[in-house]
């Protein structure tokens, strides 16, 4: 078993998403650059943040263009976990795996600050060993980090049960105070906040372990250990 | 912008002919100050640049540290003032993505920024706030897109600065020691200018930042892209981990003029090169504007034959530009042709070497009555002339800014900003505190104690955290060099630095000069900023709640040392006194006992006591723990003084500890034995912050609108104006 991060030119959460998977987690994780294609044997698949082609056009937008993402949308018809944090859920967005729109945070600022989540859906494949309702302290580090949905697509959205993480509080003008949706089959997760910056207790200051469930739901999802 | 007369005269005689105009821009670059330190360098060999952990190479652009098991940091420190005055936003970004490649350079991973800002007033002046707002852009766009965490700094405003902005910028890298690009280069190796195409913008900046600041050359300023950056970056370190690189440098001020000349002089090599070679913006760009663009995002690089292949593959998968200048000769000259025409050989030495100066310095005349004080206007309500003090622009919290930085990525960051120093866990179990800190206001009164001030203030910082200082950065910034008066300023702040690195044994890593530092109403005040690098061997003090019955003890003497002090300035609108002075001994004793309390796991947290004064850092404790804290006056230690210096002295040495009551006689015990001077001073709990003095209340704030006030105030201000 084996989970793919993807890198594209500009991503900078690779390395840190990478540490928390195999030094913390002890899975078997591997980095695929962006332009080639991912191979069969991948159990889940997670684009990490960053500023893909320096947040070009819009962000997100460019890398959604990548030869990478054909597979990742293959993967995604086929059910298999799919995470993107930050960056990497905006290009879910842009790809069109996941709804809605990131737009820039009302504060017109990038904003990097810690804040907490508040679990809407524990049944998918990152968020199953968390309780419903749970609070995880995270930090958040975006300028386009304001989720959007017309009013349609959130009834929508809360009909499928598609809102994985709220704010506890009002962080950026988000949409429902939505963090995190997934998509329609609960497969594609998309989350602004960064958990792997949250995972350890060295660099936690309130507490790591709601944050560690999001890998170990993993975990649990795919099964074995490296 | 070209050479003096007597420059002309000396370079004509030098080469035994007349040089050509591509010649005099190489050598107009070069011999500026800015990359000459032509004033400067015969008087910055005083400073301590050896230490048992120092590691020396030639050619490195900064300074490295062994931090054991096979580890190393690397640290740098630049400026990009007069770009930043006109341009704020790119002039900003820039001097990340400069002082960025000088990390990389030496093949390590640039791991953390830190900021030093300095802007003229803004609450009355609008430009100043511009400045600001827009700078703060900057080095936001640039760093966040990087993913390299700005993790401290720190933001200052006063007159001296009106229409002017000093943004320094400090990068510190890590790596294995192994991998160090150990600069070599022989005959027929190869030189590849790798990354960003030259252009126009930035023509003849080292030449802008070395005069006064008169008209404002925005050409002179360089265009920033942090992607192209980022991808250098990661570029580079893949060369580097195929050992693809036999020598390395990053093309700041001067541009090519300057990698060429500094590689082949340090390296006593010669460089044939071919501007028709170099990957450029424009296609009519003559070879006189291609030697000295400072386009951003370039790094020179000389390999060989073989490895050639590898590294343009390496380029090819990250799409950067490389491409083949020139190659190694043994002659020692730098030799630029145009095709086959010869534009320019210069022996690397004569271009590299600019004859050094010995400028006359004298005492200024300004210092003379400037430790006079003038009699006050008495304070009737401390409490709130404390709410005003807390919501002034120096004082208040600068979250609106670090708030915009990402300083959590690359998952290092174990101590967040905002209090005395952020500390980074390294890969072999150790952990790096860093800060930065300037003083002007101390400076101008007292250049040399100032500077020694900065160098305290940030090993006090560091300190906080448990680590040990082992490091210093020092960026001298000061007005124009040919003013006696000012080389004078800047003579007593170096030889200061000089003492107290001497005396606690701490090298001197890396540093930089910067002057004609002027605005259009004169020079800045002198400001020296220090860059302090602390290692903590086993685990820094992470800051822990402080509540009800904790326990506040002060160490260190509170004196009336009122001049420069923020209630003198900015309450008083006075500028005068005399500025705190450091006692080393007093200095060594209060640094060694803190740390030994920390490794003893005897405190909650630690802050140290500076601008504002003792008031102003318990005031901060109280707020950031939301927490009110009962203080005592009287039993504050030093000479017996009036109540307004004991508030807001800005005495050096000291440090509030808070802990649990059930240490404090296990602490007093040790600080007894320590000789530090040393007093308990106050008890944590309910919602109010008070000072009292014999029991009469002198100052009475609601934690919460202290707090509310202290972290909104900068936004507000920069926001809503």
């Amino acid at each position: 078993m084996k989970i793919g991060v993807i890198v594209f030119p500009g991503s900078n959460c690779d390395r840190d998403m990478y540490h928390v998977l195999t030094d913390v987690f002890k899975l078997d994780a591997e980095y695929f650059w962006h332009d080639k294609g991912l191979p069969k044997n991948i159990d889940a698949v997670i684009l990490p943040g960053g500023f893909s082609y320096g947040d070009r056009l819009r962000s997100g937008a460019i890398a959604a263009h990548s030869p990478i993402i054909k597979d990742v949308k293959k993967m995604a018809e086929k059910g298999i976990p799919i995470l993107g944090v930050c960056n990497g859920f905006q290009i879910l967005v842009e790809a069109g795996l996941l709804p809605g729109a990131l737009l820039k945070n009302t504060s017109l600022n990038f904003m990097c600050k810690w804040t907490s989540l508040i679990v809407e859906n524990n049944k998918t494949p990152f968020t199953n060993k968390l309780k419903l309702h749970q609070k995880i302290p995270i930090p958040i580090a975006n300028g386009e980090g304001r989720y959007y949905v017309d009013d349609e697509t959130l009834k929508k959205l809360k009909k499928n049960n598609q809102i994985v993480f709220r704010y506890s509080e009002v962080v950026n003008g988000s949409s429902d105070r939505i963090a995190g949706v997934c998509n329609e089959d609960g497969n594609v997760v998309g989350m602004m906040p960064h958990p792997e910056r949250a995972a350890e207790s060295e660099i936690n200051p309130i507490d790591n372990k709601p944050s560690s469930l999001i890998f170990e739901s993993l975990l649990n999802t795919i099964g074995v250990k490296n | 912008m070209s050479l003096e007369p007597q420059e002309l005269d000396d370079l004509t005689s030098k080469i035994g002919r007349k040089p050509t105009s591509t010649e005099l821009q190489i050598v107009a670059a070069e011999w500026s100050e800015h990359c000459s330190y032509k004033s400067s360098k015969k008087h910055l060999k005083m400073l301590p640049m050896k230490g048992p952990l120092v590691i020396s190479e030639k050619g490195y652009d900064s300074g490295v540290l062994d931090v054991g098991y096979g580890y190393v940091i690397t640290a740098h420190i630049e400026s990009h003032n007069h770009p930043s005055a006109v341009e704020p936003y790119g002039g900003a970004a820039t001097g990340v993505g400069g002082v960025i490649r000088d990390i990389l350079s030496a093949g390590t991973r640039p791991i953390a920024i830190f900021d030093g800002l300095r802007f003229g007033d803004i609450e009355k002046d609008l430009q100043a706030r511009w400045l600001f707002k827009n700078a703060v852009t900057g080095i936001a766009d640039y760093g966040n897109c990087l993913g390299i965490p700005t993790i401290g700094g720190e933001v200052e405003f006063d007159e001296c600065y009106s229409n002017y902005a000093l943004v320094d910028v400090a990068a510190i890298g890590f790596g294995k020691k192994k991998n160090l690009i150990k600069n070599h280069a022989k005959k027929g190796d190869l030189v590849v200018l790798l990354g960003g195409s030259t252009g126009r913008d930035g023509i003849g900046g080292s030449q802008f930042a070395s005069d006064s600041l008169e008209s404002e050359n925005r050409s002179a300023v360089q265009i920033p892209d942090p992607f192209i950056e980022k991808l250098i970056i990661e570029a580079i370190l893949e060369a580097r981990n195929q050992n693809l690189i036999h020598a390395m440098k990053d093309l700041g001020g001067g541009g090519l003029s300057c990698a060429v000349s500094e590689t082949a002089d340090a390296l006593s090599i010669g460089i044939e090169m071919d501007v028709n070679k170099v990957h450029t913006r424009e296609s009519d760009m003559n070879p006189d504007e291609i030697m000295v663009s400072e386009s951003q995002e370039r790094m020179l690089i000389v390999t060989n034959n073989d490895k050639l292949k590898k590294l343009q593959k390496i380029c090819k998968k990250f799409r950067i530009t490389c491409s083949v200048i020139g190659h190694v000769t043994s002659n020692n000259m730098m030799h630029v042709k145009k095709g086959q025409k010869t534009c320019a050989n210069l022996p690397t030495d004569v271009v590299a070497n600019a004859t050094l100066l010995d400028r006359p310095s004298k005492k200024p005349a300004y210092l003379k009555n400037i430790e006079t004080e003038k009699k006050l206007k008495p304070i009737l309500d401390y409490s709130k002339m404390m709410m005003k003090f807390i919501s002034s622009p120096n004082i208040a919290s600068k979250i609106w800014v670090y708030g915009q930085y990402d300083h959590e990525v690359g998952i290092r960051t174990v101590v967040k900003p905002g209090m005395d120093s952020s500390v980074l866990r390294l890969d072999n179990g150790k952990f790096l505190a860093a800060k930065i800190d300037g003083n002007p206001k101390h400076c101008y009164i007292n250049p040399r104690e100032g500077a020694i001030g900065c160098f305290e203030e940030a090993c006090r910082n560091v300190v906080c955290t448990g680590a040990k200082p082992i490091g210093m950065l020092d960026h001298l910034q000061f007005g124009n060099p040919e003013n006696p008066e000012i080389f004078w300023t800047f003579l007593e702040s170096l030889k200061g630095l000089t003492d107290f690195a001497k005396y606690f044994e701490i090298p001197c890593v890396g540093g930089k000069v910067s002057l004609y530092n002027e605005t259009p109403s004169g020079p800045i005040k002198p400001t020296p900023i220090i860059g302090i690098l602390g290692l903590i061997d086993k685990t820094p003090l992470y800051s822990q709640k402080i509540t009800t019955g904790d326990c506040l003890v002060i160490i260190g003497d509170t004196k009336n040392e009122m001049g420069g002090s923020e209630y003198f300035e900015y309450i008083h609108k006075f500028v005068g006194g005399k500025c705190p002075v450091v006692n080393f001994q007093e200095s060594k004793t209060n640094m060694n006992i803190v740390l030994d309390l920390i490794r003893k796991d005897l405190l909650k947290t630690v802050h140290d006591c500076s601008k504002g004064g003792l008031v102003v850092a318990i005031s901060e404790l109280c707020m950031t723990h939301q927490i009110g804290c009962n203080v005592s006056l009287e039993k504050v230690p030093g000479p017996k003084l009036e109540v307004d210096r004991i508030l807001f002295s800005e005495s050096h040495s000291r440090y509030l500890l808070v802990l649990e009551k059930k240490n404090l006689k296990k602490l007093e015990d040790l600080l007894k034995k320590s000789k530090a001077s040393y007093k308990m001073i106050g008890v944590f709990g309910g919602e109010n912050i008070q000072f009292n003095q014999e029991n009469k209340n002198v100052i009475d704030l609601r934690v919460d609108k202290a707090q509310k006030t202290w972290l909104n105030s900068l936004r507000e201000l920069v926001v809503h104006g």
